[in-house]
Order: C-alpha cells, then structure tokens, then sequence
C-alpha cells in the first residue's frame, strides 16, 4: 500500500485500466459483431439487435454484467445529420441565396447562377489568368494574349507568345542565385534546372512553378496579414486559433469537394485548395514572431518618433522576421507538398504526370517526376531565404551598368539563347529542340533502370518479406485491429479520459472527451476506430526508430548533415512515389499502408531529435564531463532533458504526418477513414460526408495534440525550462 | 505543344502586339479586327449553310488518369483544331467531370464507361445541362481477370468452378487460407463483389485495393514472381497488351440477376456494355462543327487499345501518340469530319 501511495499516478492508471478491462469484459455477446467493422450498425439498421435499451432494461442488463447496446456503440443520433446539413448548407449558399440570371451576350443563352458563385468564380478567374501568364512567359501560349485580346483575335491571327528557351530560363536561375548569395546558391539554382530540362520534365516542371509562384505569395501575404491582425486585435486571435487547429489537421481531400464546387476545376482550384492548406503555419509563426518581439525594440522605434504605420513595418516586421522566414520557407514546402494532390482537382504539371505513370506502373518517371518537385522545393527555398536575408546596401551609388549587370547579363543570354533556338533548327531538327523546350520523352531518362532494381527486389527478396508480413499481419496488426474494434464506447472514454485526467486533470479530461464524443456519435466510429489502430502503431514505431536514428546521428556532424538532407529530401518527395513499390513488396494489406506511414511520420521525430541534441549549449555538457559523467549519464541526465521541448514538437508533428499520410494509405487499400474521405473526391454531392470525416481525423490529431501539449508543458515547469 | 512555337511566331506575334499597342486607338482596332473576321467567317459558312460558325471560345477537352483516356482526347482535340477550333485539355476525376460538364466548365467527355461512370453520367442527365452525344462502336467488359501465365498454374480456367478448385494457390497472409481476389476499391461495386461470393459460396475473400494502381502494383509483383493472381480488371485496357490475360468465366448474366436487383446473385457481370460520350448542353450551338464531329467520332476497342500501347509500351508521348493515331487514319477522320 505505501508503495502505491508513493506513486500516486502509477495508482491511477491501475484503476483506469482495471475499470476498462471490466467494461472490455462486459462487451459479453457483442464481441463478435464490433469485432468486423460496421456489422453493429448494420444489425440495428435491419433490426436485428436493438441499438439502445430503456433505463430499466439498461439497469437489469447492467446489475447482470452486461453492457446495454447504447454502451457499446452510440446509436444514431443528431450528428448522423451533419453531414446532409452541411451539404445542403454549402449547396444553398452557392445556388440558392441571392439568386441572378446571367445572359451569354453571344449566344444569349440564360444561366440561373448567384451572386456568391460568380464571385468565387470571378475570384478563381483571377488566380488562373496569374497562373496563365507566369506559365506562358515561360512556356509559351495564347491564354494570356487571348484574356486580353479575346479568342477570336488569337483564332484569326494565330498570334502565340513563344516560350523561353530552357537555357535562359537556366541562366536567369543561375544569375539570379549569384546576385542574391554567390557562386554556391547559384550552382545550387542552376544544376536542377538543367537536370529537370535534359530529363525532359521541362514543361510539367515548369507548370508546377508557375502554379506554386502563385499559391506561396499569395499564402504568404494572407498569412501575414492574418498573423498581424491577430497580434494586434485578440478576438481574430481566439477566432482564428481553433480555426487553424483544425486546418493543421484536416486532411486535404476532405476540403477538395467543396473547392471544386465554390471555384470549379482546374489550376485555379488545386491553387485555392493548396492556399488553404499552405497559409496555417504561415500566420502561426507570424503570430509567434510579432509576440516575441522585446518590448525594448518597440520603445526605442516608438522613441525615434514612428508613426503605427512605420512601427509595424519597420520595427515588428523586421524584427520578428525569423520566425517569418520559417513561415515563409513552411509555405514553399506545403505547396510543393501539395502538388501531387492538387491535381485530383485539375492542376497540371508533375503531379498529375506523376499519377498517371503511377496508373500505368511507370514507378521510374514516377520517382523522376517526384525528384523533380523535390528539387523545385530546394531551389526555390534557398532562393527565396537568400533574397530575405540578402541586405540591401542604401549608400552605394553606382553607375547603371554596375547597378543592373546581372539585368544586363541576363538579357544577354536570353538573346544568345534565342539565336541558338533559332539557328539550330536549320542544322539539326533534334538539336534544335533540345537548346529550345525539349520533350517529355526526348530527355534522359533513367526510368528504366529503376522499374528493374524494383523488379529485381520483388522477384528476389518478396520471399523474404512475406515471411515478416504473415507474422505482422497475423501476430500483431490483425489482433491490434481487432482489440481496438472490441473496445465498447464506454471503455474508450474511461481509458481516453482517465489519461486526460492523469496529464492534465479536469480540463483535458473534458477536452479529449469532447473530441471523442464527436467522432464516436458519428456513423464512423468503427472506421475512426481503424484509422486510430494504425495511427498509433505507426506514431509509437515512427518515434522509436526516429529517436534512435536521432540520437545515434546527432554524435557526429557528418551523419546529421547527411540525415537532414534525408529528411528534407523525403519530407517533399510525393508520397505516392513510394506507395507502389511498397504494395509490390508487400502486397495490398495493413503492412504496406504501415510501412508507407513510418517512413513518412519518421522525418519530423528524427529532424527534431537531432536539431533538439545539437542545440544543447556546449558550456553545460562541458560542466557535465568536468563532473565525471559518462556517455551514457550525460545523453540521458543532460542532453535529453534540454532537447525534451525540442523532441516533443517533432513527436507531435510525428503524429500529425502519420494521420494524414494514414488517409492517403486509403490508396493502397484500407478500411477506415481514409478510404471514405477518398470515396466523396468522386461524388459532386459528398461535401458534407467529405468535411465531416475530416473533422473526426482532425479531432483524433487535436485530442493527441492537447495531451502531449500539456504533458510536454508540465514536464518543462518541473524541469525549469519552460 | 509549345514546341510548335517556332521564332516566327514569336516576331509574328510581336510585331502584331506592338502594332496594336502603339495605336492610340485599340479598342478601334480590335472592333475593326473583330467585325472583319465575323465578315470573313460569315463568307465561309454560306457554303455550309446549315451551321453557323463555332465560336472561338476554347472547347475543354478533360484529361483524365489513364492514358488511353489521354490519348483520345488529344485525337479528338486535333481533330477539333483541324476543323479551326481552339482547345484546353484540363485534367479531371472521372467521376466529377459531369457535374463540371453540367456547369459548362468542361465541354466534353469521350469515355463514359457503362458500369463505373453510368450512374454518375445519368444523374447529370436527370439534372440536365449535358447532352448524351452517342455511343462508340467499342464495347466494354468488367470482371475477375488473371493475366496469361495464371492458366497454367490453375488448369480449367476460365471456368469460376477450376478457379474455386484451386483457392489455396491464390492465398495470401491475410485471407485466411481462403483464396485472395482483389477487387477495386469498395464503392466501385463491393457490395456486389462480395454478394456474389456469398451467392456461389465460392471458397475466396475479397480484398479491396484503394485504388487502381494498387491493383497494376499487385499485377506486375505477381507477374514478376510468376505467383498466381486475380484481380478486378476491364478491357479495353493497356493490361490487354502488356500481360494477356483472360477474365473469369462466371454463369450468365441476366437482367436482374444481381442480388441489389432483386436476384439471386448467381451471375457474372454483364458481357459488353456500352461506351458514350457527353457534351455540354451549349456545344451544338456554340461549336455546331466541333458538336456534329464529335457525335461521329466513334472508337472501337482495337484503337483504344492501340491509342494505350502507343504511350504505355511505345513511350510516345500523348501528343504525338494522337498525331500519329491521326495520321494513320486519316480517312476515317476526314469521313468524321465532311459528314
């Protein structure tokens, strides 16, 4: 008994666990029926079973040992009327409120649209003439022409405006590096152009830049001035903050719906819907830099007489610029993230190249086209961190010429680049298409080569794995799934709360309750039930192997800078990449989707982890070793306590990662969320079912997120680093 | 497609805008440009004069994710700027596009399968907005498939009943000793799937990809492993070139066979459906040429299955797929376009 006095939180989870082993227990007959997915539900709709018992009844069945039906599942209730509420909501919004009557000033055909609908449409309008023009000045078109001069002028004139030869745009990559940092960032801008244009990717890439030069600018100019108003006015922040909460969480298709019903589709809606997902963390960490200005910068501008214009551009701004630049850099990275899955919405480029290889198994140009966006990201993140760093020198007065030379180089090599375009043609047809826009399937290639090293590892070594996948699957996965469908309800939220209530007491509690009670009221508890089993096998695998992989690599320089170029490299290569080859390997089951997930959620653990341990001030591992402690004692007495705060951001962005990429499993092949959300992408009328399981996933992230928060807080207070 | 740009178009164009920019007076010019080719159209159509001009406005021509699908529609859009017409290609869902037809976002779609996108295509039709605009010569077929090499490994196929002798030969770890037929994703036609499992008592589990490259994924590990297979499959389809490969012999289908019709489930799916094509409710008036055109065109499953082969083992690219497609049949593209 003293023993358990002691340890006053080892005592409360015994009787938490006690309490839920009881309730397993008494799940008694239904058993059987919550152990396969869906089948309670299905027997109280055909009647079956009953779905809920009187009080008296429910007390009979109690004092016996058994839990009432309304115990075990929720039955139907208001929430089931979500979805159709918010379908028909959205629905009236965009073609019943404030009807008008367009008239085709050629045709004069009618057209019963809203006020609301066009003004979304005139807004995608807008964004698409952007994309348009970026696109064509590179590539080449009429739609630019065409939006100003009008179709017929582009049909009875045949005007088109010509493309940039790829080696001036190659140029203006390099030049452009050099101006903003030297001769390493300009090799660095300059070597994956020219490897995205001999590869032949020339055009897609060069249609995912125009798309991504539209959303990040865009992302980061709502995002900055969401952030500032939220610093400056405290409702917008208390509005905002479980706003973007639930926007960190949803998962993309559940909002790919109703973007394709507001703004229609095409790159104007894979730009809105990457916007959407991009702006978040953009307004977070405005939000978080504006507040950590010091109070003394903001005195001393408000001493030198500046007026709030000039406070908030000259003195907040700056200041808090390097949480902005890694705002900024967040943007750059979510939009590249997201260029695979805007095109399920009508973006064109490497995505939707990428997922058409994929459909036909070209797994080689996949993995070409995925590497492509990875580099695009690098390119385009040090490029624009060295313009935001770059220090502008107001005193120097130069002549024209020294002022503008890269200008002026640069318009040189264009010019030398178009009388190379236009020359070779005469020569060589092939040559002159290779120094002008080369073709998809005139580049490089070294598809080939990767579509037999994949062969060549599914014919030799599938033996192998199906070995660990039998005992996977039927050992650990099946089981895991099946003890997380028998829970009773009642037994989740004992277990759910009674952890709230160890880390947080009361109030996290009531917090982890309340998004439970959410996602169990809905129709999908069995498939959040899935989505959860996987979830948290993939996070306590993902935060073993990326803390060991962590610490291991965070001893020496060499192996961190290697693991973090891993990390970025993974982090923006399109997940789908990697999907098929797993399912080659290990078939379509739960081990192919889990493998996918670990290998996506463990960046963020193992980035953090070392960033957490190589951030430890040097002086205090000196006053460590000075104090005789071993290796050993020093990683876990010292350099993991310091770098705890650090760690737990990545574990929590582990959990994160693991439910978005748990949905997109969904492509493999699984039961559960996911495999719902994906199936509303294909019905116009499924906004509702859409939005709704996106919140029962957000809600999971958030539950997860609350209670690791507030742990993590706690433990800082206790170790004073808070 | 840019790369039809040459530099004489870039001068062309240039010299075009400056002109124009450089008169004070361009909404002038551009009315002056405007009414002279109206002029000029309306003298062309006097020798066609049941239709009048198609507008310039550009046709939208959806993209979807296969490439036969891709193929096609590039065939089609050449043919449509053979005829004068301006065209985008934009890339759609499958399912979505005929909501995005019904709002005259897209013009056109050339591949509506009877069994996957008829429900979908006949929901937009009760809604109206989009046009049915025919049928292609070529049918459709939908069912259990295994590609060649399985029918030595499991003698009696095609026949269901050899199929179900030999289950254990297509388990897997998480079938139970059953054998493993994966199907496409569960809202393709799941219930269905697994009715007609229940129906035979066939000695097989379903298992439901989440999509269809996981089900090329399946096919190719296990054709790379010579390990015995089947799955969900349709023709035509570029597995037809690539594997060979067979569908699955089931008992007949009848009307109302199916167990969500009222029967019993003892029956396979139906032997050929139909493949359609729809168009925007504005098409025949706004690109009456383009809309007469399109109503002729009709594919048969041999050019589909050509159109797929061309980018899928030939490495063409989609482009040029379509215009060597147009060009090796000329005649009946120029029989589609003069009628």
């Amino acid at each position: 008994m003293r023993h358990l006095a002691q340890h006053p939180k080892l005592t409360q989870f015994g009787l938490i666990l006690l309490a839920f082993a009881i309730l397993m227990y008494m799940a008694g007959d239904y058993y059987d029926i919550i152990t396969h997915s869906g089948t309670f539900n299905k027997l109280v709709a055909s009647g079956e079973i009953a779905g809920a018992t009187g009080f008296f009844e429910s007390l009979r069945l109690l004092l016996n040992g058994t839990l009432p039906p309304q115990f075990v599942r929720i039955p139907e209730n208001i929430v089931w009327g979500l979805p159709e509420l918010i379908n028909s909501s959205l629905l009236y919004l965009v073609e019943d409120l404030w009807k008008i009557t367009t008239v085709d000033p050629v045709y004069g055909f009618e057209k019963n649209t809203t006020v609301i609908k066009e003004f979304t449409r005139g807004l995608a309008g807008i964004i698409l003439v952007m994309i348009n023009f970026i696109r064509e000045f590179i590539l080449g078109g009429t739609k630019t022409i065409a939006s100003v001069m009008g179709w017929d002028f582009i049909r009875d004139t045949k005007a088109s405006w010509p493309a940039l030869p790829w080696p001036a745009v190659a140029g203006g990559a390099f030049l452009l590096g050099y101006s903003l940092n030297g001769m390493k960032l300009a090799l660095l801008a300059f070597i994956p152009t020219v490897y995205i244009a001999i590869f032949g990717q020339w055009i897609p890439a060069m249609e995912t830049l125009s798309f991504i030069l539209v959303a990040a600018p865009v992302s980061v100019i709502i995002g900055l001035s969401l952030g500032v108003l939220a610093y400056k006015v405290r409702t917008v922040e208390l509005f905002l903050t479980p706003l973007l909460n639930v926007a960190q969480t949803l998962p993309h298709f559940s909002y790919l719906v109703p973007v394709v019903t507001f703004y229609g589709v095409g790159d104007q809606a894979g730009a809105i819907a990457t916007i959407i997902f991009a702006t978040p963390p953009m307004i977070r960490l405005t939000i978080l830099g504006l507040k950590q200005v010091p109070p003394e910068t903001l005195e001393a501008g408000m001493m030198s007489g500046c007026s709030k214009r000039q406070l908030l551009f000259k003195v907040h701004i700056p200041t808090a610029r390097q949480d902005m630049l890694l705002g900024v850099n967040q943007v750059i990275m979510q939009c590249l993230a997201m260029a695979v899955i805007a095109s399920f919405i009508g973006a064109t480029g490497l995505g939707y190249d990428l997922v058409v290889a994929l459909n036909s198994l070209r797994i080689g140009v996949a993995l070409e086209l995925g590497i492509s966006i990875v580099l695009i990201a690098i390119v385009l993140d040090k490029l624009s961190l060295a313009w935001a760093n770059k220090s502008v020198d107001y005193l120097a007065e130069l002549p024209f010429h020294v002022r503008h030379k890269h200008s002026l180089m640069f318009l040189a090599i264009l010019a030398l680049s178009i009388i190379v375009a236009t020359v070779v043609p005469h020569i060589s047809e092939f040559w002159g298409q290779m120094f002008y826009l080369i073709p998809e399937n005139q580049g490089f290639s070294t598809d080939v080569w990767w579509d037999k090293l994949v062969k060549w590892v599914v014919v030799e070594f599938r033996s192998y794995f199906q070995i660990f996948n039998t005992f996977m699957l039927v050992s650990v996965l099946i089981p895991m799934r099946d003890a997380f469908l028998a829970m009773p309800v009642v037994a989740t939220f004992t277990l759910v709360m009674g952890v709230g209530y160890m880390v947080g007491g009361i109030k996290s509690s009531l917090v982890v309750g309340g998004f439970l009670l959410f996602i169990a009221a809905s129709q999908w508890w069995d498939e959040a039930l899935i989505t959860m089993y996987m979830t948290t096998f993939a996070v306590v695998a993902s935060v073993i192997i990326g803390l060991t992989v962590g610490v291991l690599a965070a001893r020496n320089t060499t192996a961190t800078k290697i693991l973090l170029i891993i990390c970025d490299t993974f982090q923006t290569l399109p997940s789908f990449v990697y999907l098929i080859p797993v399912i080659m390997l290990f078939g379509v089951n739960d081990v192919s989707v889990l493998i996918a997930v670990i290998m996506y959620a463990v960046i963020p653990c193992t980035r953090y982890t070392i960033e957490g341990l190589r951030n430890v001030p040097p002086s205090i591992l000196d006053a460590g070793d000075m104090s005789g402690v071993t290796k050993w004692q020093r990683l876990i007495k010292i350099e993991m306590p310091l770098a705890f705060p650090h760690i737990m951001l990545g574990i929590n962005q582990t959990v994160v990662f693991a439910l978005f990429m748990v949905i997109i499993g969904a492509f493999i092949g699984t039961e559960d969320l996911g495999r719902l959300i994906m199936g509303t992408l294909s019905k116009a009328n499924a906004m509702g079912n859409g939005l709704t399981l996106g919140l029962c996933v957000a809600f999971i992230g958030l539950a997860i997120d609350h209670l690791i928060h507030t742990w993590a807080d706690k433990r800082k207070k206790i170790l004073g680093i808070a | 497609m840019p790369a039809t740009y040459g530099i004489t178009d870039f001068i062309l164009s240039n010299l075009l805008m400056k002109n124009i920019l450089e008169n004070m007076n361009i909404m002038n010019k551009v009315t002056t440009m405007a009414a002279t080719a109206a002029l000029s159209m309306a003298m062309v159509t006097v020798s066609v004069p049941t239709l009048a001009a198609d507008s310039s406005e550009p046709i939208v021509i959806p993209t979807h994710n296969w490439s036969s699908q891709i193929v096609m529609a590039h065939v089609i859009g050449q043919i449509f700027e053979s005829i004068g017409d301006i065209v985008n290609y934009t890339p759609s869902d499958s399912q979505t596009v005929y909501e995005s037809i019904r709002q005259g976002d897209i013009t056109i779609s050339h591949e509506v399968w009877e069994s996957t996108f008829g429900a979908s295509f006949k929901a937009a039709l009760d809604k109206g907005g989009i046009l049915d605009a025919g049928t292609h010569v070529a049918k459709t077929r939908e069912e259990w498939w295994y590609p060649a090499y399985v029918a030595e490994l499991c003698p009696g196929l095609p026949d269901w009943k050899a199929l179900d002798a030999c289950a254990d030969k297509f388990a897997t770890a998480d079938s139970g000793g059953k054998g493993r037929y994966l199907d496409g994703p569960m809202d393709w036609h799941g219930q269905e799937t697994l009715d007609r499992i229940d129906a035979l008592g066939m000695n097989f589990v379903a298992k439901f990809a989440g999509s269809a490259s996981a089900l090329w994924a399946e096919l190719e590990s296990a054709n790379a492993a010579g390990r015995a297979t089947v799955v969900f499959n349709w023709s035509p389809n570029f597995t037809d070139a690539v594997y060979g490969g067979d569908f699955v012999k089931f008992p007949d289908w009848s009307e109302g066979c199916k167990k969500s019709e009222g029967g019993d489930g003892k029956c396979g799916s139906p032997p050929a459906g139909w493949l359609k094509k729809a168009a925007h409710d504005q098409m025949p008036v706004k690109w009456p040429h383009a809309y007469k055109t399109f109503t002729n065109i009709s594919f048969t499953a041999a050019q589909i299955g050509a159109m797929a082969a061309m980018v899928d083992i030939d490495g063409l690219s989609a482009e040029d797929a379509a215009a060597k497609w147009i060009g090796d049949n000329a005649k009946l593209v120029a029989s589609w376009t003069n009628s």
